[in-house]
């Protein structure tokens, strides 16, 4: 059994920062295409349409008939682990640090014998449940858990160097005025955050929903307002240390195109929240967080996007908006950049329409709040990097997937949408 | 010695004090906010362009942006329905001499401190008339609430049925227009109208019948508690926007004595 984890102390202010090391992360391009699909948790292996074999390592050519026909598929996440080692050094600075490290060798039921990370629970010839994750340098890997959930399972060192689990971690939420601000700081909390900061922009005006949220326990008040460049500074420099997970709400939507608008005024408020918005964000915390990816139990993690579906594809309705979400969207992956190495994730969170104000008259079905909320404190302790809430999203995304230029004929052709 | 050496001598003795009527221009002061479907009033706001630093070594300037009505500002007659054929009604092609105007100030700053809906009327004006003579024509008449004393949320003042702010009511403003052939009227609130105006007859009969006739509004003025009822000139040159229907400002009060 893995011993609880314990709130981490208060940090001695005299001691040094670990720096963030991270695993080997020298890549093939095939196994760089096994790493993206583990971003998103998708455990995926190639077959060969010529014999049918699964192929592991990633490869360019089938090991068993030579074909180059060889597909990525979902694979079943069962198998057995047939041996473990433990290793107890390593010339690898960032496994150094963390000995003694388990591996393992664990027969999936497609097919291969595969290398893989081990949770404390396992033992050899258990049954497993295997994922695939990103690790600290953002390159996929396997690790083997137990097929059934064990106690304090998610406290793993193993696991949760792969996960973003808001257990004992510092969160800030960075628009609160929001219900969907509102219900990501209580899902936050019931994750096991422990301390919300609550982003609070135009302090000068209330909000619905205002009392309930600042009596909650274990929140404080951080004066933010991501269109103000002064303010997200000042922000950062009053708590910019102590950020392990942002996640950024602030959202900004309003129908309509180019030619349905007359000017580019709304258009540049919802660049300015959406676009700006998260730049400026990830002027003032960034650097921050990028330098504390190993700093004890509660390091920084992650930074979390909110991202309509429809950055990766046009919808007319709001299509303008979708324009911004696009450029948002777009700046997320230079994002990815700016983190590689640190141990903070970028995450992804692509939704659907959201069952608010701004998107009243649409037909369900649409993303509520609380729904949005829990997926992603669900993608936190799965620790993917990508991740699509809600029936819209998840279908967006799969015919994006399949056919860019043909989802994009069926948005933008297709009147009925508007 | 000529009328202006003796004004500027003065001015730099002393003898004549200028005074600021002008809140600083911050990205957290209070805007006018509308309803999510409308188009919104910008903050102020500041990016920076370089520090001596790599962007421009020997030089620190930004870039700021607002909306013509953002901070302490100057409202001109075309900024209302009422007032956009007018001649003359935006602020590039105001007369330049209207910028320099005596004021009065009625001070109704106790009754506000009981009511924060106080609406200012015709018999109100009348009643400080008696006092201190009439509103001399081509005056500002400076509405003194000390609202410029609030700051956050008390500013806006927003409830559940919108803001909750003084202002004067139809007949004040038509007394002033037709009476006493004032410029303006100028206030610390955010709008030259109550908070509740838009349930006035007419709506807003500030912005209405002002700029319908021709007269100029100040909002978020400050320090109106420093003049005297009579005697202050009033210096407030907008900016010269083409076609602008108001502009950020510094005004200035010039105030006679110690």
């Amino acid at each position: 059994m893995v011993e609880a984890l314990k709130p981490p102390k208060r940090k001695n202010p005299l001691r040094y920062t670990r720096l963030p090391l991270a695993p080997p992360n020298a890549r093939s391009r095939a196994a760089l295409a096994f790493t993206a699909r583990a971003a998103e948790g998708r455990l995926m292996l190639q077959q060969c349409s010529g014999c049918g074999a699964f192929a592991y390592p990633p490869r360019d050519i089938c090991g068993a008939c030579w074909s180059d026909e060889l597909h990525w598929r979902d694979i079943s996440p069962e198998g057995k682990l047939l041996a473990e080692t433990t290793l107890h050094a390593s010339t690898n600075v960032y496994f150094r640090e963390r000995l003694p490290w388990r591996v393992g060798s664990v027969k999936l039921a497609a097919g291969p014998v595969v290398l893989a990370h081990l949770h404390g629970d396992m033992r050899e010839g258990d049954d497993v449940r295997m994922i695939a994750r990103t690790d600290k340098s953002g390159q996929g890997v396997l690790m083997a858990l137990p097929a059934k959930e064990t106690e304090n399972m998610s406290d793993d060192k193993a696991l949760r160097a792969l996960t973003c689990d808001p257990k004992f971690r510092r969160v800030l939420v960075t628009d609160v005025r929001t219900p969907l601000g509102q219900a990501v700081v209580r899902a936050a909390l019931t994750a096991g955050a422990s301390k919300v900061f609550l982003g609070v922009a135009r302090e000068w005006t209330p909000f619905a929903g205002r009392e309930a949220l600042y009596a909650l326990e274990n929140t404080e008040v951080t004066p933010l307002d991501v269109t103000d460049g002064t303010s997200v500074a000042e922000a950062a420099s009053a708590i910019g240390g102590k950020i392990d997970i942002l996640i950024n709400t602030a959202q900004y939507a309003r129908p309509g195109t180019a030619m349905a608008r007359r000017d580019v005024v709304t258009a540049r408020d919802e660049m300015e929240v959406n676009f700006f918005g998260a730049m400026r964000l990830l002027q003032a915390f960034g650097p921050a967080m990028r330098g504390r990816g190993a700093d004890g139990e509660n390091s920084a993690v992650a930074w979390v996007n909110l991202l309509s579906v429809y950055a990766l594809s046009n919808w007319p309705a709001y299509g303008v908006n979708a324009a911004t979400q696009a450029a948002a969207h777009s700046l997320s992956q230079s994002a990815r950049a700016d983190f590689a190495g640190s141990g903070v994730k970028v995450v992804n969170v692509f939704h659907g329409p959201l069952d608010d104000e701004e998107h009243q008259p649409l037909p369900p079905p649409k993303v509520t709040p609380m729904a949005l909320a829990s997926g992603i404190m669900t993608a936190l302790k799965e620790g993917v990097e990508q991740s699509f809430v809600g029936d819209i999203a998840r279908d967006i995304a799969e015919r994006w997937r399949e056919d860019p230029g043909l989802l994009e004929r069926e948005l933008t052709l297709t009147k009925n949408l508007e | 010695m000529s009328l202006l050496e003796t004004l500027s001598g003065a001015v730099m003795s002393g003898a004549v004090r200028t005074i600021d009527l002008t809140h600083t221009l911050d990205p957290d002061f209070p805007v006018l906010v509308l309803p999510p479907e409308f188009g919104q009033c910008q903050p102020f706001r500041i990016e920076e362009v370089s520090r001596y630093d790599e962007r421009g070594p020997a030089w620190y300037w930004r870039n700021f942006s607002c909306n013509e009505h953002t901070g302490t500002h100057f409202d001109a007659p075309i900024h209302w329905v009422t007032g956009k054929d007018l001649p003359h009604s935006s602020v590039d092609t105001i007369d330049p001499a209207a910028f320099i105007r005596p004021a009065c100030v009625l001070d109704f700053s106790k009754e506000v401190a009981k009511n924060a809906d106080f609406v200012l009327t015709a018999d109100h004006i009348k009643a400080w008339e008696k006092t201190h003579g009439a509103i001399p024509a081509g005056s500002w008449v400076l509405f003194r609430t000390d609202w410029s004393k609030r700051s956050g949320e008390e500013y806006l003042n927003l409830k559940e049925d919108g803001a909750h702010s003084p202002g004067p009511d139809a007949g004040a403003i038509r007394y002033l227009i037709n009476e006493r052939d004032v410029i303006g009227f100028g206030v610390e609130t955010i709008g030259t109208d109550a908070g509740q105006g838009g349930h006035f007859d007419p709506p807003y009969p500030a912005h209405t019948l002002l700029h319908g006739a021709g007269r100029y509004g100040l909002q978020c003025l400050k320090n109106l508690d420093q003049l005297p009822p009579k005697g202050a000139v009033i210096i407030s040159p907008p900016l010269k926007i083409k076609h602008g229907s108001g502009s950020p400002l510094r005004v200035l009060a010039l105030v006679e004595g110690k």
